[in-house]
């Protein structure tokens, strides 16, 4: 073969022949826990060494037949795929490590889970979306019901099996008759056979369309294919539910983008219609429904699906400033997650993780560093400026109200008004509640991604850390959606 | 009458709405969700054969048979989850699957 395609699939062959080679050293390492230490820290150096063979590539190329893209589009979204992965792993040590969970088959997992993100991220056509989000799925299945012998773990497993795989179902539908009509899986011929004017009008290709959406909606958590989310998120272990909510979000979203953008530009005006009423739904869901949550891995849930619709109103703008609104919205919640997910794994007490937003009650007292931390990733997701939560917002919203979406962005504002409510519910819990029993003192590692995280927030508004990130954004949409002239 | 792709499409489509309800309406067992979605993934098969035989274009038939491939090991860890659950509650009646609610 032509040693070129294997430089362009270069990150991919590392992750790859390195989640293999790391599930043999596990295999044969006799001391379970050090084995599960061990290919823990080296799978995240593997992580870091693609994030570099990414950054490393240059240009545009298409190579299996015009199935797998490397583009700057791509790039910048590995890189922040493979960085949200490797700071989840960093978390685990300390809350697997007391659950007796380090075992070296959850890096493992993780890494081949990552492998089908990159592949998602780099589909261009509809096998390879296919095998990419399976390959994600299935690795994601295991890793909810990590926890053998808890029960709600294994029902998260087994909810979340079942919905996704239904979801696969529908995509996979979608996929047929997306191929029926237009004759191709790849997404070029797709996109030059839908641009025809009579297309427009053909039933096939609107019901492919439609399929598609609502299996990829169910991959990003939009209402209404959302119900799975907030279960999943409660029942799977900590650290592995701060994964869901990162890099998968991430590469479902950027499969969305290029889909939508690059597979069916020609009926834009269909599947926008579809987008503004998942963001819509997704953003009144996750504010309304959130309030009532008493268990913060439940609220967080209803955050994310809140932020996905959040996400979604730069798609709806369809343009190259909407994209990479996207892209800063991403990079940005991703930030945010990490963080508020750290601090819940943080809180604990005597060796055992509490859950409730009770337990939070007058943690400023006891210790001030936690609560501000926390308050201050809250102060960010509820919009609040100068954070970053708030850029991420304006970014969204201002190529929204250029492309004329004003009632969209109307209820953005208002839906992200209500938001503010349950995040800052949480403020005012630690500050100025009546104090709980102190928690013990987080742990280095985890401490770590709290900090790295609160501090991104706060610098956002510094030019040389969001204006870095805007850029990079700006640049990497341009190449999927080229300025209109 | 000769047979023609719509035929093929309907059954599919009768297929596909089979599997579809009997993830939903189905209050008896998790094995038989398992059937569904089996039997999901086999009617979208039968969209990609027959799209493949009628438009003359072999991809159809290869993305069938990545899609068989995908659903074997699918099942294999729908099952081996099921199995856990089990192991912790004892049934796999799917009124029981209700531990989280909210």
């Amino acid at each position: 073969m032509d040693s070129s395609v294997l430089n362009v699939v270069l990150p991919e062959l590392i992750l790859a022949i390195g989640a293999i080679s790391l599930l043999m050293l596990g295999v044969f390492t006799s001391n379970g826990e050090a084995a599960g230490r061990t290919v823990t820290w080296l799978s995240i150096g593997l992580l870091l060494a693609t994030a570099i063979a990414v950054f490393q590539g240059s240009g545009s190329s298409l190579v299996f037949g015009g199935a797998f893209v490397s583009d700057g589009f791509t790039r910048f979204l590995k890189i922040v795929i493979l960085i949200g992965a490797a700071l989840t792993l960093l978390m685990t040590f300390d809350n697997f490590g007391r659950a007796k969970l380090l075992q070296f088959e959850y890096p493992v997992l993780v890494l081949l889970a990552t492998l089908g993100m990159l592949m998602m991220v780099s589909a261009n056509d509809l096998i390879a979306l296919y095998l990419g989000l399976e390959l994600q799925s299935l690795a994601l299945y295991v890793i909810a019901a990590f926890k053998r012998d808890d029960v709600q773990s294994s029902e998260a497993g087994l909810k979340y099996f079942v919905l996704g795989a239904l979801s696969s179902g529908m995509l996979l539908y979608g996929a047929s008759m997306l191929y029926g009509v237009t004759g191709s899986t790849g997404y070029a011929t797709i996109a030059a056979a839908a641009t025809i004017p009579e297309m427009s009008t053909n039933i096939g290709l609107t019901f492919g369309l439609v399929f598609v959406l609502v299996g990829l909606a169910f991959k990003i958590a939009a209402v209404p294919f959302h119900m799975w989310t907030p279960d999943v998120y409660q029942g799977a272990p900590t650290p592995v539910t701060a994964f869901f909510a990162g890099a998968p979000k991430i590469a479902a979203m950027a499969l969305l983008l290029r889909f939508t953008q690059a597979a069916l530009p020609g009926i834009a005006p269909q599947w926008q219609q579809i987008v503004i009423f998942l963001a819509i739904a997704s953003m009144v869901l996750g504010s309304f429904a959130a309030i009532g949550q008493n268990n913060i891995k439940r609220l967080l849930a209803y955050s994310s699906i809140g932020n996905v619709g959040f996400a979604l109103i730069g798609l709806a703008a369809n343009n190259t400033e909407g994209t990479a609104g996207v892209l800063v919205y991403l990079v940005i919640y991703v930030a945010m997650t990490l963080g508020a997910f750290a601090c819940v794994l943080a809180m604990q007490r005597n060796g055992r993780n509490v859950e409730s937003i009770s337990d939070l009650s007058g943690l400023a007292k006891t210790n001030l560093t936690f609560a501000t931390i926390l308050a201050v990733l809250m102060f960010s997701l509820a919009g609040i400026p100068p954070l970053a939560g708030f850029w991420a917002k304006w970014y969204v919203f201002l190529p929204a109200i250029k492309a004329g979406l004003y009632p969209l962005s109307v209820i953005g504002v208002v839906t992200s008004v209500v938001g503010a409510y349950y995040y800052l519910r949480v403020v005012k819990i630690m500050f100025f509640d009546e104090t709980a029993e102190g928690f013990s003192p987080p742990e280095g590692r985890t401490f770590a991604v709290m900090a790295l995280s609160a501090a991104f927030v706060v610098a956002f508004v510094l030019p040389f850390v969001g204006g870095t990130v805007v850029d990079a954004a700006t640049a990497a949409a341009s190449v999927l959606v080229p300025a209109h002239p | 009458m000769t047979i023609g792709l719509g035929h093929y499409l309907v059954v599919a489509a009768c297929l596909f709405t089979l599997g579809i309800f009997g993830i939903f309406l189905n209050r008896k067992n998790v094995i038989v969700i398992l059937l569904s979605i089996e039997l999901m993934l086999l009617a979208v098969n039968i969209n990609f054969v027959a799209f493949a035989h009628f438009n003359g274009d072999l991809v159809g038939q290869i993305f069938a048979l990545f899609v068989l491939t995908v659903a074997a090991a699918e099942s294999a860890i729908g099952l081996a989850i099921m199995v856990v659950y089990f192991r912790n509650r004892g049934s796999i009646a799917v009124e029981d699957i209700n531990m989280m609610k909210g």
